[in-house]
């Protein structure tokens, strides 16, 4: 028995200190192994044994340990977080591989295995792409405009300036309000009729401007994605003003000394020690924003036309509008193996600057 | 002291910043002063007086939204799964944190590192499966109702048994379902950071009341609940919020009116009375109401948890 768990422990100590890469490139292989196992031989009674076998294999393994090392009685304290975990996580995680896998209208009892077919269709999918294009839109903004408008706040308030703390409280409302909330404020604020921007651009005289916003394809994506950022510029400031105060004011104040001005000691003292927190801003507002979609359905619903679709609200709509639950797992898959890409680049590129 | 042309030139780039601060926090704050000020407008006036704050203030809009809009029960229905929830995260979050901090078990590692897998893995769409999940359950318990209900209508009566049957399908099951996929939603967060404020904490009290005979259980309770009160207000105030703000899984398991939360009540309402606004920003302010109390009156906490959050992530 401790023979078994030694060596278990030595696989586990050597995954876990893998560099990134390698970790990245044995999950990709396996995972491609596993692919080709199921779609070879998803029909074999053996296969499925052998799966089932190995599943609860593992878990008697570990209530057996537990019960010969006596420590049963520790154990019991994860077991309601576990299953709970198993239920609602697990189970729904190897669903979505199976669903992804069939054609299903989420109600008949049959469901018909049609192999990877369902992948096809997404990469052929153009409404699809232009969703993704649209969530890469919104993201490029929040990217630039939001997190520049978020740093300036934190440099602004990072200043010994009076009131700090109000501020901060201020500009984090709109984070804690829910996007249904926002989404039907600004929703009437930019109505075309009754709405208060037209209002205000009325009397301020700019005849030309006045349009129904988000009924516009031209402005309808800007308009959400403007409403975006407004919603979430909150939390670019906190972390980014909370990794500006754990800078030492040493530095700035050597910095003077040596004469660099105000620019200077913010390229050659800030900037670099705020890389990590610069980079972990970055992919916390990519892996947001690309899942950005309540906010969407309650802004626009989507339209005019496809013009402000994001991939979640297509997952929504492939399910519930034209049931197909198998289509909307292979849509969601495709869309996590992206976001999983994303924020591995980021990571690679944020260690190689650490470096640097 | 005496003033110079640095203390010049600093003051005024100080009044600068601060205009430039006061000009943001206000378009943070004007559009709920403009939802509230449209709130209490009639139907008549909300289309053509632009004004913060109106002349004739109609506070019975938030009557009507309350029990004609329905938003009373909407209410009351998002109290309760967010009791419910917060509570329950609690407890099987602070059991597994304590067990993955202070106890040694096998598979103690393998399940930790499959909580973090479980924040680090995006998975856009999991409320497919989800609503699969809980639709095959609720068929399940269903037929298996059917199935007893002869032998129930045996013991008890009739009314009795029909009466059950519909409170379990109509009521029991879907806000269950809805309380535990919530719970599963908060609950890796708060796990590791409850794993990692439990690693900080002295251990010597325990041991204190371990050799004063105290069990497992009674060390958790307390000893160990007591002892990390700020996390655990982060994590009630962090998980209150998401419950409350959340929109897409009670779209999916909530079907009918009498289940329905704040946030999909709102959605319901907006489509059915397009152009009622008044009231739609009464029961719009009836739902931030809560959350900008406990946001005002925890602003600490929540900056704590965001921190937390954000070393998570």
């Amino acid at each position: 028995m401790s023979f078994f768990a030694e060596k278990i422990k030595q696989c586990y100590t050597l995954v876990h200190e893998a560099p990134v890469k390698k970790k990245a490139i044995v999950g990709i292989l396996a995972a491609i192994t596993l692919e080709c196992a199921f779609l070879r031989f998803h029909a074999s009674g053996v296969f499925w044994f052998i799966v089932y076998t190995l599943v609860t294999g593992s878990l008697v393994f570990v209530v057996v340990a537990n019960l010969i090392k006596k420590t049963i009685g520790s154990f019991i304290f994860v077991v309601p977080a576990l299953l709970i975990f198993t239920i609602f996580y697990i189970y729904p995680f190897f669903k979505v591989l199976q669903l992804s896998h069939n054609a299903w209208d989420g109600i008949s009892p049959i469901m018909d295995f049609v192999g990877l077919s369902n992948f096809k269709e997404v990469i052929g999918d153009k409404i699809w792409w232009g969703a993704m294009k649209n969530a890469g839109y919104i993201t490029l903004i929040a990217l630039t405009f939001q997190n520049a408008l978020a740093l300036v706040l934190a440099l602004a308030c990072d200043r010994a300036i009076k009131a700090k703390n109000f501020y901060r409280v201020i500009f984090f409302i709109p984070p804690v309000l829910s996007e249904v909330v926002v989404g039907l404020i600004w929703r009437w604020i930019y109505d075309g009729d009754y709405g208060l921007l037209n209002h205000a651009l009325l009397a301020l005289g700019f005849k030309d401007v006045v349009r129904n916003w988000l009924s516009d394809p031209q402005t309808a994506l800007t308009c959400v994605a403007v409403i975006h950022c407004w919603k979430g510029f909150g939390w670019g400031f906190m972390i980014l003003l909370a990794g500006l105060q754990t800078i030492p004011r040493e530095l700035y104040e050597a910095a003077r000394v040596d004469g660099a001005n105000v620019w200077q000691s913010f390229k050659n003292v800030t900037i670099p020690l705020m890389i990590p927190v610069f980079v972990l801003v970055a992919i916390l507002t990519i892996l947001g924003t690309m899942q950005v979609f309540v906010l969407i359905l309650s802004m626009t619903g989507g339209g005019p036309g496809y013009h402000t679709e994001v991939p979640v609200t297509r997952i929504l709509a492939s399910m519930q509008g034209s049931s197909m639950f198998g289509y909307a797992c292979a849509q969601g898959i495709t869309f996590g193996a992206i976001l999983m890409m994303v924020s591995f680049a980021q990571m690679g590129i944020s260690r190689k600057l650490k470096q640097a | 002291m005496s003033i110079n042309k640095y203390t010049v030139t600093n003051s005024a780039v100080n009044a600068l910043v601060h205009v430039f601060l006061i000009i943001v926090a206000a378009t943070c704050i004007f559009p709920l002063l403009w939802m509230f000020g449209s709130s209490l407008k009639t139907q008549s006036t909300v289309f053509s007086d632009m004004s913060l704050v109106p002349k004739a203030m109609h506070w019975e809009n938030f009557y009507l939204a309350w029990t004609k809009g329905g938003f009373g029960v909407y209410f009351l229905n998002s109290l309760f799964y967010t009791v419910f929830v917060v509570f329950g995260i609690v407890i099987v979050s602070s059991w597994a944190a304590y067990a993955f901090s202070r106890m040694n078990f096998p598979g103690k590692n393998l399940f930790f590192f499959m909580f973090l897998g479980a924040m680090m893995i995006p998975l856009p769409g999991s409320f497919v499966p989800l609503y699969v999940l809980v639709n095959n359950v609720r068929n399940i318990l269903l037929n298996s109702l059917n199935g007893a209900t002869p032998f129930f209508l045996k013991i008890f009566p009739d009314q009795f048994v029909y009466g059950m049957v519909s409170f379990i399908e109509n009521q029991f099951y879907p806000r269950a379902a809805y309380v535990l996929c919530m719970i599963n939603v908060g609950l890796s967060f708060s796990i590791f950071m409850l794993k990692t404020f439990f690693d900080k904490m002295p251990k010597e009290l325990e041991d204190a009341a371990r050799i004063d005979g105290c069990t497992r259980l009674g060390i958790w309770r307390h000893v160990a609940l007591p002892l990390a009160k700020p996390a655990i207000a982060v994590i009630i105030i962090y998980n209150s919020l998401s419950v409350w703000n959340e929109y897409i899984l009670a779209n999916l398991i909530l079907s009918s009116k009498d289940l329905m939360p704040l946030q999909r009540g709102l959605m319901v309402f907006q489509g059915e009375h397009i152009t009622q606004y008044p009231l739609l920003m009464a029961g719009m302010t009836i739902t931030v109401l809560p959350i900008l109390v406990i946001y005002f009156a925890m602003q600490k906490f929540i900056i704590k948890g965001i921190t937390a959050g954000a070393v998570v992530g």
